[in-house]
């Protein structure tokens, strides 16, 4: 029996693995694309301040004879020269994802589609669902661990490497990205290894993860005991994990 | 004809005037020291000439190019700064080293990249390395080319600083405070390379509260104060016999 339940435990394990997996593959771009989202500061309507500020420059004003206020735009026109739509864009959608539980955006994401439009586009691809659910809630979470490394690597570095005549590309890459890395490996391994343990939420729209596994005995065989056998697996997961971490860790332990 | 000639140039912070109508320029050869209090304006001065602030108005030359001009937007061109830029060299008060690369590759990093980038087709891997570690045997690292900046004392680190500009090769070299953040002790060493290159006639623009130093080393001398130039002349018309109220109340201070 014990070698039965095993075998059930391990496959249930693949499958949690490979949801896991997907979602790193997938989220931890993501993510990095969402906080340069985060931290855009794109302005496409700040010409509207442009014209006004050449007037300005009118030499009576200059030399304070007319006082510049007369040309001050309104407050309308002032707060839509500041928006900026990406920056806003993306705070709303991390807003939604880390404010909904990630189990409710499973269940929408899954039956939302077959139940609102009608058309089913996930087929019988649970699991294609499930990624899509995991990628889009991790990659929102990494997004804030990332854009906290990237704030924290100080302006100094930016602006010597500016000087030293580096493309803004090659300042990320060469200078920025592994101070980055460094600052965000303690709170990415927090998350990571919290996604281990979220992998049990698949369940929920039916697929065979290893909480599954476990339970599907209790009903099959009336036997409790695989299901508290599956935190051993998980445990052993997040030791590897652990470990591998520490590993990185050491490794960037060169620099400071 | 000046190497650099530096024209009206305005800078405001909001409603703060950082700069005003600041004017000067610099033979080629020379040391300009500028002096004055926190605040005055004489950072926000050497980061204009490096692009790192963009003036309101005025305009900046360098052997008769006009590198900025802030009344024409073909000179404010993203592309064109980056090469432009190249014309300075600027050191850091806190030093800005790039903490995951030794000390040689801190000295070699930019000019490999430009070679990546195909800019500079004559030159080698090989020259860059030559030249680097030359570079750091004259500020007297020879022994320290693989050692990581957090290895390095604070002097250390701002002699590694002053080699990465200096291998850029640019026409006028800028120093922010640069002994601001050494103790007496490594204010000394660093100062001797300063005024080492001051013998080797390197065109420097230096914003340091060292007024003894600034007074031996500089052909010129600026002093701010509330984003003015309120005097100049040469260091012993300035410091010797200063006509402004201001700059003798200033001085004062620093009289032992």
């Amino acid at each position: 029996m014990f070698w039965t339940v095993t075998q059930s435990l391990l496959a249930g394990l693949g499958t949690a693995t490979q949801l896991f997996a997907l979602t790193l593959l997938f989220g931890l771009p993501l993510g990095l694309v969402i906080a340069f989202g985060s931290m855009s500061k794109w302005t496409p309507f700040r010409f509207l301040l442009l014209p006004k500020k050449k007037e300005a420059l009118s030499s009576a004003q200059e030399e304070g004879l007319l006082p510049t206020e007369k040309n001050e735009p309104g407050k309308f026109i002032k707060a839509l020269a500041a928006f900026q739509p990406v920056r806003v864009l993306t705070d709303i959608i991390v807003w939604i994802v880390r404010g909904t539980p990630l189990m409710l955006q499973l269940i929408i994401i899954y039956y939302g589609p077959g139940l609102w439009f009608d058309n089913n586009i996930w087929g019988s691809g649970r699991m294609a669902a499930c990624t899509v659910a995991f990628v889009i809630n991790y990659a929102c979470y990494f997004s804030v661990i990332y854009r906290g490394g990237i704030q924290g690597v100080p302006a100094g570095q930016r602006e010597a490497a500016e000087v030293l005549g580096f493309t803004k590309r090659q300042i990320f890459f060469k200078v920025t990205l592994l101070q980055m890395i460094k600052r965000i490996v303690p709170p990415m391994s927090n998350e990571i290894i919290t996604l281990v343990k979220d992998t049990s939420l698949a369940r929920i729209i039916a697929i065979t993860e290893l909480i599954k596994a476990g339970e599907a005995f209790m009903k099959s065989d009336g036997i409790t005991w695989p299901l508290f056998y599956t935190g051993i697996y998980y445990l052993l997961f997040v030791g590897i994990l652990t470990v591998l971490f520490n590993l990185i860790e050491r490794k960037l332990s060169y620099f400071r | 004809m000046a190497i650099l000639d530096v024209q009206h140039i305005e800078k405001n912070f909001g409603m703060t005037k950082v700069l005003q109508d600041i004017n000067f320029s610099l033979e080629e050869g020379q040391v300009l020291a500028i002096i004055g209090s926190s605040g005055s304006g004489k950072t926000t001065l050497l980061r204009c000439l490096n692009f790192l602030e963009t003036p309101d108005r005025g305009r900046i030359s360098v052997s008769g190019e006009t590198l900025f001009d802030a009344e024409d937007p073909s000179t404010q061109r993203e592309s064109e700064i980056r090469r432009k830029r190249l014309h300075f060299g600027l050191v850091f008060q806190n030093f800005n080293l790039f903490p995951q690369y030794t000390a040689l590759e801190n000295v070699t990093l930019a000019r490999e990249l430009m070679i990546k980038r195909g800019e500079k087709p004559g030159d080698s891997l090989k020259s860059i390395r030559r030249e680097g570690k030359v570079l750091l045997a004259q500020m007297g690292l020879q022994d320290r080319m693989y050692n990581y900046p957090h290895q390095l004392s604070g002097g250390q680190q701002q002699r590694v600083a002053i080699a990465r500009a200096l291998a850029m090769k640019p026409d006028i070299l800028c120093f922010d405070e640069p002994t601001s953040a050494l103790d007496p002790e490594l204010t000394g060493e660093v100062l001797k390379v300063i005024r080492g290159l001051a013998d080797q006639h390197t065109t420097m623009i230096i914003v340091t509260h060292e007024m003894s130093f600034a007074r031996d080393v500089a052909d010129q001398v600026l002093f701010m104060d509330g984003g003015l130039v309120v005097e100049e002349g040469r260091p012993e018309e300035v410091f010797g016999n200063p006509q402004q109220a201001r700059t003798k109340q200033f001085l004062e201070k620093y009289k032992g």
